[in-house]
């Protein structure tokens, strides 16, 4: 299976690495002609304000939406997210918009408030997912068609809308490929 | 959360990791650090003046008042880093009050202590340091540095220096890799590097933490140079804010690091740039007026 990890900038190798390991063809995606024939993509961590701009400025966010509406599936962590996010709060910068959730960026604090923390993930089973959040964004409401996945405390930090999944923390930089596997299997239509 | 942990080595290098392919700009004022963020940088460096003007006034350059800096915390919603004298672990003591999100310990403001670095890993806050080989990166890196950035010559606006150290680092890893392990004793004592780190060196080929390259870097030329010679991203100081048309050239050297490998994009955004920074020739400076030397 191919999957492209977009590589305009930010934490790109370490996805790269994951997908590797789960047996999949993992394609660094600079150009947007990169897209054609992908199962899915992931928009890795990284500053949100520049990999939107990029974006924008390479039309990757059009063909992006296109092949979103016929079928590629497509995981955002932490920057990710919040480019997958239809509502950004107090932020117009530019996104996909792809899922049906409101992010609040940096909406732990700052970097000296980045933590890690053993995450319970239903989906997932045992044990917890070592979770990995760095200046990171919660999801403060979803749409209806939108399934949470996991919380920590009462923020949401895990969703999905049906071959899009967004997580705030970084499982790419552990070494559990769960769910990375688990983006794999809705790529495919089995979750 | 009674079992969250902050300021894990793995939440300090990943805050880097996620700056990847970015540029980090130097700015002095709000306005500054919006036209930066604007442009797409990945973080800012709050600073009271660029490297340029600290070498041009002379005397002590010290860590910038934190009113300066907590007016461009509040202008932002990128990372803000500031930095601090070397061996000065109160300066660093009252960043990390302030809630920088990243501490240069630089060589660009006057050394605090000629002997010792700061003992980093007493921090929550993530540092990053100069290097000019692999044997200084790799110190530093071993005091708790979580990103290191090649030195260069500072306030220069000239690259030979950023090639020459960058080129350092990468050639002593590729030496470590292709070394038995026996040798590798001889190789950190040789280097005056910790030994684990080095190991770790020759194992992965690479550095442990991220790499970016800094000092001199005028151009989207001369950051797409530091990336293809192997750099994880860019520091540019004077180098926009010292230039002609600051906004243009800051969005200009983005892209180019971005597409660092693709010839058209850089002749795209090398154009109608304005003056690039006047800059100093390194070769004319005397050995007392390069600031890399600075850190041990």
């Amino acid at each position: 299976m191919r999957i492209g990890v977009l590589a305009l900038q930010g934490a790109v190798a370490e996805h790269l690495h994951m997908l590797s390991e789960l047996g999949c063809e993992a394609v660094a995606v600079k150009k947007p002609s990169q897209l054609d024939g992908l199962a899915g993509l992931i928009i890795p961590g990284g500053e949100s304000t520049t990999i939107g701009k990029l974006m924008a400025e390479y039309g990757f966010d059009q063909r992006i939406r296109t092949l979103a509406a016929q079928g590629l599936a497509v995981y955002g962590t932490c920057a990710g997210l919040i480019l997958l996010a239809k509502e950004i709060e107090g932020s117009a910068q530019p996104r996909l918009g792809l899922m049906d959730i409101t992010a609040h960026r940096n909406a732990f604090g700052r970097q000296v408030e980045s933590f890690e923390v053993d995450l319970p993930v239903p989906v997932l089973g045992d044990p917890p997912l070592r979770a990995v959040f760095i200046r990171a964004p919660y999801i403060v409401r979803v749409g209806s068609g939108v399934e949470v996945l996991a919380r920590y405390g009462d923020k949401i930090v895990l969703a999905r809308q049906g071959r899009f999944l967004a997580s705030a923390f970084h499982p790419e930089l552990t070494e559990d490929t769960r769910l990375h596997a688990y983006f794999l299997r809705l790529a495919v239509g089995k979750v | 959360m009674a079992d969250e942990e902050k300021g894990t080595w793995r939440v300090k290098k990943g805050l880097a990791e996620m700056l990847k392919g970015g540029v980090i700009m130097d700015v002095t004022t709000p306005e500054q650090a919006k036209i930066a963020e604007e442009a797409g940088a990945v973080a800012v460096m709050a600073l009271e003046r660029v490297p340029a003007d600290i070498r041009a006034a002379g005397g002590v350059a010290r860590m910038a008042d934190p009113a300066i800096i907590e007016a461009i915390m509040e202008a932002v919603t990128i990372p803000v880093m500031a930095k601090v004298r070397i061996g000065h672990f109160v300066e660093a003591q009252i960043l990390e009050a302030l809630g920088v999100d990243y501490i240069d310990e630089s060589e660009v403001l006057t050394p605090a202590d000629e002997a010792h670095h700061i003992n980093k890993h007493a921090f929550k806050v993530p540092f990053v340091c100069g290097a000019r080989n692999l044997g200084e990166a790799l110190r530093r890196i071993g005091e708790g540095a979580a990103m290191i950035r090649t030195k260069g010559e500072a306030g220069t606006g000239d690259v030979v220096e950023a090639v020459r150290h960058l080129r350092a680092v990468m050639d002593e890893i590729r030496r470590l890799q292709n070394m038995p392990e026996e040798e590798l004793m001889a190789a950190a004592k040789e280097m005056a590097a910790p030994y684990e780190l080095v190991r770790e060196v020759a194992r992965l080929g690479r550095l442990p933490v991220v790499n970016f390259a800094a000092g001199g870097i005028a151009t989207p030329a001369d950051a797409a140079l530091m990336m293809q010679l192997g750099a994880d991203g860019i520091f540019v100081g004077s180098g926009i804010f010292k230039s002609e048309q600051p906004a243009r050239r800051a969005r200009a050297i983005v892209e180019a690091t971005a597409h660092y490998d693709d010839p058209a994009v850089l002749a795209r955004v090398s154009k109608g740039l304005g003056e690039a920074m006047r800059g100093i020739y390194v070769g004319a400076l005397a050995p007392e007026q390069k600031i890399q030397g600075r850190g041990w």
